[in-house]
């Protein structure tokens, strides 16, 4: 492998991405391009209440709107009126309440469908909308997760006992540990990691049009998951897979949030095939910030128990976690993705984990940039400052006693995974050398000794993760209905030109360069003659998408291991024609040489045009060259880094300043530096927006607050300083190429990095925690209260 | 945006805007920037029967001389007040809150009169308006009127404007060799306020001879901060200027809201106010 890659001309080169001439010339094709003859367009009648049985849907007043076509309420549409699919209950005994696309009897929060309208353009639809009568009576919202879960509140779901969904525990043993440490200093502490919502810059779209006379349907959708979409709509609509065809045509983002099986996409299927014609639908910002499901939204307690002199003992984390209104694809899932990230870098004796799913009526949560590591990373490295501070020791000395060493890898934690490869020292040592730690400490010192009113802190974040979604067995140990192997397929075309079919479905990622990188090493073919080919499950079938920073991880494995193929299957044919053994040959740049007499050498290209003709195959060989490769990952991948981040807090106003971002990531070997730095800075954006700016807000009757983007605050360019971004290199030892995931790495570790340097500016004034986002307000306060319980 | 259904007309003088104003009821709109109009049809926060479209009219475009004062047109757009001459030379504070407004794309279509006609309490220019004595020409079907800012501004989102009004033009005296500073507090870049303190002050010999304080989003419009400005009158050291800002919460009503509650707005009031004053006087 190492030889591989020092060999190679495209691997390791910030080659500028492929795809961006079209998105800069706008050539893009974003579902709602799309415009079919005879499209009916889509409008829904949305709940205005959180929670409230229907007493009335009275659809003729919108019947009799000119251009209206037809309208549908749960009871006239039927059987067509499909549930929403949730594919991980976590224990046997998961809660897995109905979600028919259109709710009949309650709705359960602000944004459930009650009706729909289908009209021949989409202001007749839109306009229609305001003449279905709806009656409500309406029923005590269940907002807050710790209400929900007292004895006698109101159920957001009639049919279940309570609105507890589920209880999940992992490890044990955490009291017996403490116990044999008299002396053990323990910190307790409960975090609120903040709802979320994924805000992607194009709102979802979607369109199915059956296809002429045959019985296929079409569906274009703004997804991260066509494969496993199409799979989901097969099960909830009976329509059989091999008539169901799912293109994500170019998608604006996803983050997580098209990651998920939606009733609207449920429902435009249903109404094409029903009609006949194609349905189309697109939503408002609006409708999104309702409708799409949000992130995030657990109440963590941790505590965490350290000898005196500073040894971590063990970890007990006790999470309530927000499933929403419904559960969607993996709801009760996404907290377990994150469970076993609690211990982090560091080695301790025992952990002890529980987790409850709790239903409320707001909208669903699911998958968000990092998916239950974010949240995870978040509380252990608050809880690690916190505990530094209680012991009187420098925080990223703590960490250092505590962290594997470079040389106890592979380490299998106390959670009970084993991680292949890391440095931490190496980063960190690099991370600290950029920031210009030492002087930073300095500066802080003298601010705080003249009684500055901007306080200086200094924000540290040492994590690591798990992704590279995921080796199948254990997915489904996990209870997680499907896999998380991955597909390519590699064809030679007559001319010399391929065709690379990978089962990833990028939506802003860059996979057409760097899989073209990958596979143009391999093969020795230039990267711009390669096409690659995704997001169709006409052109590409197999696949399991893009989510869980896996789509490198994984799919390039199978990359290579197609790739790989490709030489093996033209091998025969370029003995062939060299007139020698197979085994004399060796391949380099392209092209076959017998071993020892470089005069006799053939391309893949010629191969590929023999290969094609067919003349002169020796027997029993083929026609055309290709290689199929399925890749199911040996283990998660665990990329690391050391975030430190300088924080300015005017004590006066509680506004701070991100003064200095400072990452060095280590996501083993690169296949495009420009790429993995694009992700880090994306993702540094969104993990300092959640701790910062972001926050879904609701009031007690259970309105969503934050219902636009004047008021559910995400950074632009302009709040956020130039990072500064670096990285160590060790590779996986695990994955086929040396790499490891780098899409959700800044979401995980940035927000921690930024609420420790608040707290480490304030923390002479008593401060010990700030609520996110650490809004002006939210700073001001914890000041406030700090100087409260001092005087 | 799919808004609801409306007629639509552009006239080119302020007189057939009226007209049509009058032709169309109380469901008639003025149109200037649309930045904050859009947002209200797109919600349906508001569906006019009809929109007149006022970016025609030449009359409300310029920004001219008039010996004391600087009128501005009412559809004259944020980026050219703020960029304009006579605007930097004699009304600073006007300049420099101008260029505080949403972003460089908001400030290209945005327009001085719909601000001043929206009277969101968060907008940025019309505390400067109430502060530095601002009036406004209106034009209606029984002629035109001049309405002070202190009768301009009457409640959240209310005017002096009626149904079938359009403002023509603001008049602001002159305040040349004011020192002027915005302090603006939001929390992105190009968020709304919070809290604003707008704060001009004439010095003579080192020290405040007079002040002018306008705040935005402590009240359901506009607020001066009259009380700060007397107690500036003398004042020369931030000592004095710390002392005399304790009074800028004095009067208000600001709101609760997702963003800030009521009593932190008025804190940051008086900070902010203090800051202002101290950068206006260059102390
Ligand atoms: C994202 C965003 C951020 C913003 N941030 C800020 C900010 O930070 N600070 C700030 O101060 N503003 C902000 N604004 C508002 C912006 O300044 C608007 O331009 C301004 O409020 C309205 O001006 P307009 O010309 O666009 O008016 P329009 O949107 O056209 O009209 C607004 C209202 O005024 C009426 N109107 C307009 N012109 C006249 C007239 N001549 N006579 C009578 N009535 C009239 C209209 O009928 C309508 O009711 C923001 C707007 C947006 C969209």
């Amino acid at each position: 492998m190492t030889e591989m890659l020092e060999s190679t001309k495209a691997i390791g080169r910030p080659l500028r991405r492929k795809e961006d001439a079209k998105l800069l010339h706008g050539r893009t094709n974003w579902t709602d391009n799309i415009q079919l003859p005879g499209t009916l367009h889509m409008a829904l009648v949305r709940s205005p209440m959180a929670h409230a049985r229907i007493t009335k849907v009275d659809l003729s007043g919108a019947l009799a709107r000119p251009n209206v076509v037809a309208a549908y309420d749960a009871a006239s549409l039927g059987d067509l009126n499909s549930g929403v699919p949730c594919v991980w209950p976590v224990t046997d005994d998961t809660v897995m309440p109905p979600f028919p696309a259109l709710t009949g009897d309650k709705v359960r929060q602000v944004g459930d469908v009650v009706a729909l309208v289908l009209a021949t353009d989409a202001a007749s639809a839109e306009d229609a909308i305001s003449f279905v009568d709806v009656e409500y009576e309406p029923l005590p919202a269940v907002v807050n997760m710790v209400d929900a879960i007292s004895p006698g509140s109101e159920l957001v779901h009639d049919m279940a006992a309570n609105n507890t969904s589920y209880v999940y525990n992992l490890g044990g043993g955490y009291a017996d540990e403490v116990a044999k440490h008299p002396d053990a200093v323990i910190v307790k502490r409960r975090f609120v990691n903040q709802r979320l919502i994924p805000a992607f810059m194009e709102p979802r779209a979607v369109i199915a049009a059956p296809m002429g006379m045959s019985d296929e349907i079409t569906i274009w959708t703004s997804t991260q998951i066509p494969h496993v979409l199409r799979v989901l709509l097969t099960l909830v609509t009976g329509i059989p897979e091999q008539n169901l065809r799912v293109v994500a045509p170019d998608v604006g983002g996803g983050f997580g949030g098209k990651l998920q099986c939606y009733r609207e996409e449920i429902l435009v299927i249903q109404l094409a095939k029903k009609l006949g014609r194609p349905v189309k639908w697109t939503e408002t910002r609006s409708e999104d910030m309702v409708a799409t499901h949000h992130g995030r939204d657990q109440i963590q307690d941790i505590e965490l128990a350290c000898t005196p002199d500073g040894k971590m003992i063990g970890l007990k984390v006790d999470l309530l976690a927000n499933m929403g209104a419904y559960l969607q694809i993996i709801t009760p899932g996404i907290p377990l993705l994150g469970m076993f990230m609690y211990p982090a870098i560091y080695k301790m004796g025992a952990y002890q984990f529980q987790c409850t799913g709790v239903f409320t009526n707001t909208t669903p949560t699911d998958a968000y940039r990092g998916a239950g590591r974010p949240e995870a990373t978040f509380a252990i490295e608050r809880i690690v400052d916190e505990m530094a501070a209680e012991l009187g020791m420098e925080p990223m000395e703590f960490r250092t006693k505590n962290w594997i060493q470079h040389h106890e890898f592979p380490y299998t934690t106390v959670a009970g995974l084993t991680y292949d490869t890391g440095n931490y020292e190496a980063a960190t040592a690099k991370a600290m050398d950029m920031f210009g730690y030492k002087a930073l400490r300095a500066e802080q010192e003298a601010r705080r000794a003249s009684g500055d009113p901007i306080q200086l802190g200094i924000g540290i974040s040492t994590f690591t993760e798990m992704c590279g979604l995921a080796p199948s067995r254990t997915l489904g140990a996990l209870k997680y209905a499907a896999g998380g192997w991955e597909h390519c397929t590699i064809r030679l075309l007559p001319t010399g030109k391929v065709e690379l079919v990978t089962g990833t479905s990028p939506h802003g990622q860059g996979h057409e360069t760097a899989w073209s990188q990958i596979a143009g090493d391999i093969l020795g073919i230039p990267v711009e003659d390669i096409d690659v080919i995704h997001s169709d499950t006409g052109r590409s079938p197999y696949g399991m998408d893009t989510y869980g920073s896996r789509s490198l991880a994984v799919g390039g494995q199978a990359i290579k291991k197609a790739a790989d193929r490709v030489i093996e299957n033209a091998r025969p044919i370029a003995a062939h024609q060299l007139e020698c053994a197979a085994d004399d040959l060796e391949f380099a740049n392209g092209a076959f040489t017998v071993k020892g007499d470089p005069e006799k050498t053939v391309t893949l290209g010629a191969l590929a045009w023999a290969a094609f003709s067919a003349h002169n195959l020796p027997d029993g060989v083929e026609p055309m060259i290709s290689g199929e490769a399925t890749v199911d990952p040996e283990d998660f991948s665990y990329p690391h880094g050391t975030h430190l981040a300088a924080m300015e807090v005017d004590t006066e106003t509680g506004k701070v300043r991100l003064r200095k971002y400072v990452c060095v990531d280590d996501v083993g070997n690169q296949i495009n530096p420009m790429i993995v730095e694009g992700q880090v800075h994306g993702g540094l954006a969104q993990g300092i927006g959640q701790a910062l700016y972001e926050g879904a807000e609701y009031d007690s009757d259970g309105n969503l607050l934050t219902a636009s983007l004047a008021d559910y605050l995400i950074p632009s360019a302009a709040d956020l300083p130039s990072f500064e971004t670096g990285t160590t290199v060790t590779p996986s030892t695990t994955h086929s190429l040396g790499t490891k995931g780098v899409g959700e790495a800044g979401a995980i570790a940035s927000t921690p990095a930024i609420i420790n340097g608040i707290v480490d500016a304030l923390r002479p004034m008593g401060v010990t925690d700030v609520l996110m986002p650490a809004s002006p307000q939210n700073v001001w306060r914890a000041i406030q209260a700090a100087k409260g319980a001092q005087a | 945006m799919i808004p609801g259904k409306f007629d639509y007309v552009r006239p080119s003088t302020v007189d057939e805007a009226v007209a049509a104003l009058v032709a169309g009821g109380d469901d008639a709109k003025v149109l200037g920037g649309g930045q904050s109009l859009m947002p209200v049809l797109r919600l349906r926060m508001g569906e006019p029967s009809v929109i007149v479209d006022t970016t025609r009219i030449d009359e409300m475009k310029g920004i001219t001389d008039a010996g004391d004062a600087v009128v501005i047109g009412a559809g004259v757009t944020h980026d050219d007040v703020a960029k304009n001459a006579l605007v930097r030379e004699h009304l600073a504070l006007l300049a420099m809150t101008t260029e505080h407004v949403a972003d460089r794309q908001i400030r290209h279509r945005g327009t001085m009169g719909g601000a001043m006609a929206h009277a969101d309490p968060a907008g940025d220019q019309p505390p400067v308006a109430l502060a530095m004595g601002a009036s406004f020409t209106i034009a209606g079907p029984s002629g035109r009127r001049t309405v002070s800012a202190a009768d301009f501004f009457v409640d959240y989102f209310t005017t002096a404007v009626g149904p079938d009004e359009v403002l023509v033009n603001v008049t602001f005296p002159k305040h040349t060799g004011w020192g002027a500073h915005y302090e603006k507090f939001n929390r992105t870049a190009q968020a709304w306020a919070i809290v604003g303190v707008a704060a001009t002050v004439r010095m003579d010999g080192g020290s405040i001879a007079e002040a002018r304080i306008g705040l935005t989003n402590m009240g359901p419009g506009p607020v001066r901060a009259s009380g700060v400005e007397a107690a500036l009158v003398g004042a020369s050291t931030l000592e004095a200027i710390a002392a005399a800002a304790e009074h800028a919460a004095e009067g208000t009503s600001p709101n609760s809201d997702i963003h800030a509650e009521a009593e932190y707005r008025e804190h940051l009031a008086r900070v902010l106010t203090r800051r202002a004053v101290a950068q206006a006087a260059g102390l």
